[in-house]
């Protein structure tokens, strides 16, 4: 390797060739910073929003350039603003500045638009301007997710650092334009220790490249990633996206993606069923590609896809641009802030968090781990201060150099000793279940992790037994719940057993990362900026980080239940009520069957064609049509608009006066004594708060005229009638079923100057998703279990009305002399069907 | 042999349990020893000619009435108007009294030639009867000849064309009535007079009138002062309809009043149990108490209803007299008197009682919590003349599950009722604030008026009939009930009956005196 730059040029090393180590750094961090323009990538992230604030806050002359993807709503700036900015990161410069904050920010804080997943970081000629005019680059952009797709990976973490040197080495002529006398930029790429991968032993700041250099011994990591074709890696990754897309969309994987979507959401029409097996489409890809990534990188010996993408990135990055000024960062696993900006400071939910998290609510009851082993974790505060005074200090001289940022030699925490901490503080500060009951947290055997995989993978086999059972059984309201609860349980636990699967390498890793330069770089500090700037791995106490810092903030930031008393679940379920009861909604619309009442198309039909039938041929006729309701039932779930069509020529030839006066006795004697009273009131109280109120139901238009009442407007089907005054048993329009319903809804809010997103649905099964996915406050009642489950997964409110105590055993009318007989047409027309 | 008179048991070591009606079901109790209870007499003999006493009664009119074949003329209007389906309770056994009248009616104007008659259902605010229903009371020959005619009416308060404002009364009270009646040259009203409150101007006063009217005397004030409702001289209820009944009279309309009464006889034989006092129970008694009782017990509620429901009384008719409405309504009450009245010497401190199935409001139907006040309080404690049974400040027992079960078909303004109004205020005096919301929503008149739903005043009324109780009683105990139901009714909830007589000690002092009301059958305490 050859400096591209004479150390004479370099801005921050001073010049000579004494050993790095011994020559202090003064001036100290913030002078040597003064004045410089920093280029941060990945400022979003964790690392990057500490970064940005501690720079703006603890270096006050340097500016500070973000590159920020821009969404389809916000352009960089305004993301970087909302992203950045806002975060509670900034509470404690927000209050030093007071007003001044805006100005500051103003001032020494830009955002340029760009992606380093595209080649010259899709920057525009000002954001090139911006990057010629930066004196020191900290790319600190990455998939850190463990299980990313391999190509996402590839792009982000191999391809990244390359493309950001690029982009450097290309804006360094125009640097001298500008800048004629500035020195070359200086690049701070940041990476992770466990490139190290499945090393055992010291593993060293050294580039892997150097360490074969040097002769390294063999079969290590080192070798490994100094081996693998990179180029061909990269072509393969990028065909294996192509292939597994063009897999995808096989005939038979579509199908299956169909079939997969009309079982989760039954007869919810054709649009919701083909975005719902994009989804599983798309799914099924990234899964593949997830798998992928991870087969590849553990049969090459990392633990996944992230610490192999990362490793190789180093590699290329060096390889491609060792002439530029390089330093690379890797930190461990980066944890909540032991001091800067706050103590406990946390961005997302990161790896150590959900772990602890499910093992607080007893989910997780043991995680794999060797008691004596090390669990490298570094809090981000003192990585931050780390890249500072990296930057501050200046490459190198003697070309890419590595800092390794970790605590396992310095100041090591035991797994053991980490597992001891969490169950202390937890048997102190327990977490409460549903019924307010404090969670006792389990004794930790340190099994294997094939045992805890073993384990976890049987209890995910059995919920989804018992979960499918549930599924087929017909159950609807509390009942359908239980299925409901089944099944986030067995996403709780099939989270645990991701956890263990990705995570258990870093419990069980033998590597030591050793961290010299990083203790030299240390001791080069003036004592000032040792206090201001403070990355010594053996300042955490880490009793005291983990029980009064890390804990507390995991749990803030889980919001979970740690206090007893009123269940948060029936809070929020009163909050909904109180906004789907605000008098500022505009629409409330029903539908009918198992929402407002107990009854069907079939019961009510039933009803009236025994209405006048002779008392000899009820109960024959009652069984006839009972016998037909498993056909009639499938018909219906396969297609409700198809069930109602052929349904409803069994009215043909019914005398259609007649069945209008009937219905008025339907209403009350069928439909009222099926209803769900709490249901009426509801629609009551929509229309005394003035709500419009609207009922969309497939029911024909006799067998509803006397709810007609209750609303403002009633969609319904409706038959013809021809020139005797029967019924054709024909359906005049298209029945409002599935998506029409949402179309009828939407043209009638439109029409009459109201906003759906302001308006609530209640509707009670899976096949009405349009209906309440068009709505701005969705209603599930007493769901059945594939509805209960959208429902819980969205925190759509659930309603759980009761049936009136009055139930009619048999859909009868009551017994009528026999003045009419139009049940003989319909007698034919059952006949002719069979 | 003549029927036994009621009697008053008072409780020694050697009375065997009591029998409690506990809503679909009953139970045996034991009261402690000193406590006294109730019986009614035994049912009194019945006509044995009903349907010629019914002619002779047409005949022989009473008051200044002329015998109704001489009213009765070609070309005139006619309206026959009837009790609903609230009485008699149980209902009876076909044929039902009003058929046997009817028809006699219906003679004797088919013979006179009058050829516009309309049969009109007194609901007043009641809930209409079914097709069923009607055939029950009236039987198939006139259903079939009225019905499908569109001659066969059930009154409708909320009809803005059907009613007729007649008048006020010197005490500012509506007199609005049913415009068919009240344009009529004749209204013949078939009464069942059950209890002593039925009938006179109650009939037409209140069995067709609208809410306009009814609201004068159905409220918390006149009840507070109808001591009872069934002692007329005693009752405001009654001062206020026999009032707009002589302004009815004096605008000229005519009515020929035709009153009934029945016998006691309230339950079949298998049930005979039910109406013996329970140390004269025979072996066949005990056994069909056990198999009824554990049966309707195991049974799921609804289907105990509709078992029970399906029980028809043998009621037989024991009187009938037509004529003027005063005059025949005179003999009338001394009738049901000689059937119901038992004498009680003084008050007690605490009245029991099991509350049964049924009330006049929910005959094929569900007894809601609102009804179990009602025919508590309001029925049950008002069956006294004189003074109430139970001393002021004293403590009424009641024996029902009180599960907040409701027909949302006939009592759907008695569940919002519920939920809203009860669980604000219990007073009755207080409700009357969301009386006028409850009287014009316009979803409870549609089920009024094209449903079978009791009006969506109704449920006031029915707390309203528990003012008079309310304000006399210290306590209200519900044996056996839903707690938190119990609860909103402003109630207090027990377990057992012991308990409850130890809550009461609490309110009225130790060593209370206890007095069960072994109703039904119906009687009347004539309180010394």
């Amino acid at each position: 390797m050859v400096a591209a730059t004479t150390p004479g040029t370099c801005l921050a090393a001073p010049a000579t060739t004494a050993e790095p180590g011994t020559v202090p750094l003064d001036p100290g961090i913030a002078e040597r910073l003064a004045g410089r323009r920093l280029f941060v990538t990945g400022a979003t992230g964790f690392l990057g929003t500490a970064l940005v604030e501690r720079l703006l806050r603890s270096v006050p002359g340097c500016h500070v350039t973000v590159l920020v993807r821009p969404t389809r709503r916000l352009d960089a700036t305004a993301r970087a603003r909302r992203e950045i900015i806002a975060n509670d990161c900034f509470t404690r410069l927000r209050r030093q500045l007071g007003d001044g904050f805006d100005a500051a920010v103003a001032d020494r804080f830009a955002a340029v638009a760009g992606d380093v997943a595209r080649d010259g970081l899709g920057l525009d000629d000002a954001g090139r301007d911006a990057l010629a005019a930066a004196d020191v680059v900290v790319h600190s952009a990455a998939t850190v997710s463990f299980d990313a797709m391999f190509d996402v990976a590839v792009e982000v973490n191999l391809l990244g650092p390359t493309r950001v040197a690029a982009a450097v080495a290309a804006a360094a002529d125009r640097r001298a334009e500008l800048h004629p006398d500035a020195p070359p930029t200086h690049l701070v790429s940041i990476s992770t220790a466990y490139v190290a991968g499945t090393h055992q032993g010291y593993a060293t700041e050294t580039l892997a490249t150097d360490a074969m250099a040097s002769g390294a011994r063999a079969r290590t990591h080192t070798t490994v990633t100094t081996e693998v074709d990179i180029a061909a890696e990269i072509t393969t990754i990028r065909r294996l996206r192509a292939d597994r897309e063009a897999e995808s969309r096989r005939p038979e994987r579509l199908t299956d993606f169909t079939r997969r979507a009309r079982k989760d959401l039954g007869s919810a029409g054709v649009h919701l069923i083909a975005e719902r097996a994009e989804r599983l489409r798309d799914d099924w890809v990234r899964s593949e590609l997830v798998e992928a990534g991870r087969a590849r990188a553990q049969a090459l010996g990392w633990p996944d896809a992230y610490a192999f993408t990362k490793a190789l990135g180093e590699r290329l990055l060096v390889g491609e641009h060792g002439d530029l000024p390089i330093t690379v960062v890797r930190p461990s696993i980066i944890e909540s802030a032991l001091a800067e900006p706050h103590p406990g400071w946390i961005r997302g939910f990161r790896m150590a968090e959900p772990i602890i998290v499910s093992y607080a609510r007893g989910l997780l009851r043991e995680f794999p781990g060797l008691p004596e082993g090390v669990v490298d974790v570094i809090p981000v505060d003192l990585v931050v201060a780390a890249i500072i005074a990296v930057a501050a200090a200046g490459p190198d001289p003697g070309g890419p150099s590595v800092v390794q940022v970790a605590s396992g030699v310095r100041n090591p925490l035991r797994y053991g000793q980490l597992v001891d901490l969490v169950q202390r503080w937890f048997t102190d500060h327990p977490l409460y279940d549903s019924d307010g009951q404090p969670i006792v947290v389990p004794e930790w055997s340190f099994p294997g992790r094939g045992r805890v995989q073993r384990q976890l993978k049987r209890a995910t086999d059995m919920l989804e037994l018992t979960e499918r059972l549930l599924t087929i059984l017909p159950l609807r309201g509390e009942r359908a719940e239980v299925a409901g609860r089944l099944e986030d349980r067995r996403l709780q636990v099939e989270r645990a057993r991701s956890y263990v699967e990705l995570y258990g390498a870093y419990t069980e890793t033998e590597a030591l990362f050793r961290v010299d330069r990083l203790l030299a770089l240390w001791e080069r500090l003036s004592p000032a900026d040792q206090q201001a700037f403070c990355f010594d791995p053996g300042a955490v106490d880490w009793n005291a980080y983990v029980h009064n810092i890390h804990l507390p903030s995991v749990v803030q930031h889980a919001r979970v239940r740690t206090t007893p008393g009123g269940s948060p679940v029936a809070s929020r379920s009163e909050r909904t009520l109180r906004a789907i009861l605000a008098p500022d909604r505009h629409l409330a619309a029903f539908d009918l069957e198992n929402t407002l009442v107990a009854s069907n198309v079939v019961e009510s039909y039933t009803w009236l064609a025994t209405r006048h039938l002779p008392a000899g041929e009820r109960a024959a006729f009652a069984a006839r049509v009972l016998a037909a309701a498993p056909a009639l039932a499938a018909l219906d779930r396969r297609d409700r608009g198809d069930f109602l069509r052929s349904f409803y020529r069994r009215y043909d030839g019914a005398p259609a006066d007649l069945l209008r006066r009937d219905g008025q006795e339907l209403v009350q004697q069928l439909l009222l004594a099926k209803s769900f009273p709490a249901g009426i009131a509801r629609v009551r109280r929509h229309r005394a708060l003035g709500h419009r109120t609207v009922l969309i139901t497939g029911a024909l238009d006799f067998v509803v005229e006397g709810l007609r009442p209750l609303f403002d407007e009633v969609v319904c089907a409706e038959l013809g009638v021809d020139s005797d005054g029967r019924f054709d048993g024909h359906l005049v329009r298209l029945p409002p079923t599935g998506e029409s319903r949402a179309l009828v809804l939407a043209e009638y809010a439109e029409a009459e100057g109201l906003d759906l997103g302001e308006s609530v649905a209640y509707a009670d099964s899976a096949s009405d998703l349009p209906l309440l996915e068009c709505v701005g406050f969705p209603v599930a009642v007493n769901p059945e279990a594939r509805l209960s489950a959208i429902a819980r997964r969205r925190g759509w409110h659930v309603e759980q009305w009761s049936r009136a105590a009055t139930r009619p055993p048999l859909p009868m009318g009551p017994l009528d002399g026999g003045i009419s007989r139009w049940w003989t047409r319909i007698d034919h027309v059952l006949r002719e069907s069979r | 042999m003549s029927p036994r008179p009621g009697y008053v048991l008072e409780v020694d070591r050697t009375t065997p349990p009591t029998l409690f009606w506990h809503g679909e079901s009953f139970r045996l109790e034991r009261l402690p020893t000193g406590s006294r209870v109730v019986y009614a007499p035994e049912p009194h003999e019945p006509l044995a000619d009903p349907v010629a006493a019914i002619r002779d009664a047409l005949d022989n009119p009473l008051g200044d009435s002329q015998p109704l074949r001489s009213l009765l003329r070609p070309g005139m209007r006619l309206t026959i108007a009837f009790d609903d389906v609230s009485l008699p309770l149980p209902p009876m056994r076909r044929p039902d009294v009003r058929q046997l009248v009817i028809e006699q009616v219906l003679d004797q104007a088919a013979s006179a030639g009058v050829d516009d008659v309309v049969l009109v259902v007194a609901l007043a605010l009641h809930r209409r009867m079914t097709e069923s229903e009607l055939r029950h009371a009236l039987g198939d020959r006139i259903y079939d000849a009225f019905a499908p005619h569109d001659l066969l009416w059930q009154h409708d308060a909320e009809d803005p064309d059907g009613l007729v404002h007649l008048g006020v009364t010197d005490r500012g009270e509506d007199v609005e009535i049913n415009k068919r009646a009240a344009t009529s040259d004749l209204i013949v009203y078939v009464n069942i007079n059950l209890v002593a409150m039925d009938g006179g101007h109650k009939s037409v006063a209140t069995g067709l009138a609208s809410y306009r009217s009814l609201r004068h005397h159905h409220n918390a004030h006149t009840m507070r002062h109808s001591r009872s409702f069934m002692d007329q001289d005693h009752s405001e209820l009654h001062s206020s309809n026999w009032r707009m009944g002589r302004l009815i009279a004096a605008s000229g309309i005519k009515i020929f009043q035709i009153e009934t009464t029945l016998n006691n006889d309230a339950f079949p034989e298998q049930f005979r149990f039910l109406q013996r006092r329970e140390w004269e129970w025979s072996m066949r008694d005990r056994a069909a108490y056990m198999g009824a009782s554990s049966a309707l017990a195991r049974v799921p509620a609804r289907l105990a209803r509709s078992v029970l429901h399906g029980v028809a009384a043998p009621h037989r008719m024991t009187s009938v007299q037509a004529g003027e409405v005063e005059a025949v309504h005179a003999v009338t009450t001394a009738n049901v008197y000689a059937q119901q009245l038992v004498e009680v010497d003084g008050q007690t401190d605490v009245l029991t009682m099991g509350l049964p199935y049924i009330s006049p409001y929910n005959v094929n139907s569900i007894l809601n919590p609102i009804l179990v006040a009602c025919l508590g309080l309001g029925y049950f404690f008002n069956l006294y003349r004189g003074r109430p049974l139970v001393r002021p400040g004293g403590v009424l027992i009641m024996s029902h599950p009180t599960t907040p079960d409701f027909h949302p078909g006939h009592h759907p303004s008695y569940i919002d009722f519920f939920e809203e109004v009860l669980a604000d205020t219990t007073d009755p005096a207080e409700i009357g604030k969301y009386e006028e919301g409850f009287a014009t929503d316009p979803w409870y008149v549609h089920l009024y008026r094209t449903g079978n739903a009791y009006h969506g005043v109704h449920p006031f009324y029915m707390w309203y009939w528990c003012a008079h109780a309310l304000d006399h009683l210290g306590a209200v105990i519900v044996v056996g009930g839903h707690r938190a139901t119990v609860r909103r009714l402003g109630f207090k909830s027990a377990s057992t009956m012991a308990d409850a007589l130890e809550m009461a000690a609490d309110v009225v002092g130790p060593g209370p005196s206890i007095t069960h009301l072994h109703t039904p059958p119906l009687m009347i305490a004539d309180v010394r």
